[in-house]
């Protein structure tokens, strides 16, 4: 295996108090990459494995050309030599430093041929200038995450590892620390392994998605294609069946409370009111339960989304009515949840030729997310 | 007061800082070892760091005189280091009283650094700081409640020290008569004038010496967050 740039190749073994985590893996690293899986599934053991926090018994892993760990030939990078950090779901502040010296703690160890990042930038971009003469423990959690995120920022790594970030946090202030971790691989060029076990953080952050269960990765590559996927559902199954879709917002229609947005010229979405301006192109998640199928162009009915799109793929659902159809939508997919009834009655096969009818109202706000 | 009694207090008191500062040494690194060592040997280091709290002084003064006797191996290597000896000497007595107290400095110790958990030490050793400076400027800072406590815990205790003083140091005013022997020998001697002054002042120290620690802890803001 060849090593580029901004490639991690991970091939280890590792077992703890009766559990055993299995990778071999090569993940690009761009922007954020999602490590997503339920609870117990092995995503915090592998980001400390990668950390150097925890020594496997077999093994490498190797990030842009350097070597970490070799357990055949007994080398084992130890975590401060690294050039990574951490973000702890606790934040783990030094409690007997203020904020400005938990920032100068980082600052002072900053490795050498990182990304240039300085004090004022991450100041800014966190919005923690008022909070540096504090102490830790009079902070809130979100302002501890931001202090947590700058501070891991200013010892300049080459990789970030965000482990479940946001989970001690309150809805509203999880929607405000997204918006500073959206930003942060474009504006200190510093890629992101970040791991979650919520799906509208990957909707909303992930570039990139690796998918784990029970110790093992499933699946990984573009969010969008993984989640598409029929096959994933056993391990996606902690969300419900659904697509991503990139459009750009077109124009909003004042006297209806609408906006439109299009997928590809000639190919629109309407959608409730949304407070984006026009250009500005959007990602949204459409639930497989809200598509529906028809072969023939469906007149007068109420239903305003209606899509030419090509079918790719049907899967039954063992025991159950349903199956789950992936569709061709101007090239981005898109599934839907019918019955096996009327994939019979449809003669639905790959290369039919089909009209998707989306419920607009379904769609979900708060997985509707700027790009 | 007479001049034994003042000699003994100067020599108490210079036995108790000096023995207290060499343990703070010495125990600290030992006691993070203890905490945070997945070592198959920590058990057994942990049970011969604990055991001068259960064996009789005299046990400890008995194998430490054998030891640190000019014939002793310990004893033998510092007089060819040094052209003195390590039995009935001010040096003897810190030895012997360091390993006497290591108990009362070593568990605190390692007490705070566990309740500080490794925690602080990943988040900066992924924030590049290597395992030297975690310790100077991360474990000591966060456990500093444990070491206030270890130092005043085992200056108390040096000062108390009779059994293993009497065995390895002797009784050799202004060199190893320590005030718990010379109180010994005012009441063998029926001087229980001086006795009484010594025990008294003894007590007075002690509690002082607790005070302040008690209160000094209180005003030391909570290490581990929380």
């Amino acid at each position: 295996m060849k090593t580029r740039p901004g490639m991690l190749n991970a091939a280890f073994s590792l077992a703890r108090g009766g559990f055993t985590l299995d990778v071999d893996e090569q993940i690009e690293l761009a922007g954020i990459t999602a490590l997503f899986g339920p609870n117990g599934s092995g995503k915090s053991l592998t980001l400390r494995t990668l950390a150097g926090l925890e020594t496997p018994e077999r093994g490498r892993i190797t990030c842009n050309g350097e070597t970490w760990l070799d357990a055949g030939k007994g080398l084992a990078v130890p975590a401060h030599r690294r050039p990574v950090a951490y973000v702890f779901q606790d934040a783990r502040l030094f409690a007997h430093l203020s904020v400005e010296r938990n920032l100068a703690f980082a600052e002072a160890r900053a490795r050498t041929g990182g990304p240039e990042v300085s004090r004022s930038d991450v100041i800014e971009t966190f919005d923690i200038a008022g909070l540096l003469g504090r102490m830790p423990q009079g902070l809130s959690g979100g302002e501890r995450q931001r202090v947590a995120m700058a501070r891991a920022l200013l010892s300049r790594p080459s990789l970030l590892l965000m482990d479940e970030p946001l989970a001690a946090l309150d809805v509203q202030r999880r929607a405000q620390a997204l918006n500073f971790i959206e930003q942060i691989p474009e504006r200190f060029g510093v890629p992101v392994i970040y791991v979650t076990h919520q799906i509208d953080e990957v909707v909303r952050l992930a570039t990139n998605m690796v998918l784990i269960a029970g110790g093992r990765i499933e699946a990984q590559g573009p969010a969008a294609e993984l989640m598409a996927r029929l096959d994933l559902p056993p391990f996606t199954g902690r969300f419900e069946a659904g697509s991503l879709i990139e459009a750009k917002v077109a124009r909003h229609d004042e006297r209806f409370a609408l906006t439109v947005l299009e997928l590809a010229p000639g190919t629109a979405i309407e959608v409730p009111y949304l407070d984006f301006p026009t250009g500005e192109t959007v990602r949204l998640r459409i639930r497989a339960r809200d598509v529906s199928l028809a072969t023939v162009k469906p007149t007068g009915i109420s239903l305003r989304n209606v899509l030419e799109a090509r079918v790719e793929e049907v899967q039954a659902e063992p025991d159950t009515a349903f199956a789950e159809i992936r569709l061709s939508l101007v090239g981005q997919a898109l599934r839907a949840r019918i019955s096996r009834a009327s994939v019979h009655e449809l003669e639905l096969e790959p290369g039919k030729p089909v009209y998707a009818l989306v419920k607009a109202t379904a769609l979900d706000r708060r997985l509707l997310t700027r790009r | 007061m007479t001049g034994e009694a003042i000699s003994a207090i100067w020599l108490t008191l210079q036995l108790g800082v000096v023995t207290t500062v060499l343990l703070l040494a010495v125990s600290a690194p030992l006691a993070w070892w203890l905490a945070f060592s997945r070592s198959p040997f920590r058990l057994p280091v942990e049970v011969i760091t604990t055991l001068p709290l259960v064996l009789p002084p005299t046990v400890l003064g008995f194998y430490l005189l054998i030891l640190l006797g000019p014939a002793g191996p310990i004893g033998k290597w510092w007089v060819s280091a040094t052209g003195d000896s390590l039995t009935f000497t001010f040096s003897g007595l810190v030895v012997a009283s360091m390993v006497h107290t290591l108990p009362f400095v070593v568990q605190p110790m390692r007490q705070a650094f566990q309740d500080m958990g490794a925690a602080p030490l990943e988040e900066a050793a992924t924030l590049g700081a290597g395992p030297v400076d975690r310790f100077f400027n991360i474990g000591l800072p966060l456990a500093r409640r444990g070491l206030v406590t270890a130092a005043v815990l085992g200056f108390a205790h040096v000062l108390g020290e009779f059994g293993v003083v009497l065995m390895v140091g002797g009784n050799i005013p202004g060199q190893t008569k320590v005030v718990s022997i010379t109180i010994y020998e005012g009441v063998e001697t029926l001087d229980y004038a001086t006795a009484h002054l010594l025990s008294a002042g003894l007590l007075v120290v002690s509690f002082a010496v607790l005070l302040a620690v008690f209160a000094l802890n209180r005003r030391i803001p909570l290490g581990a967050g929380r």
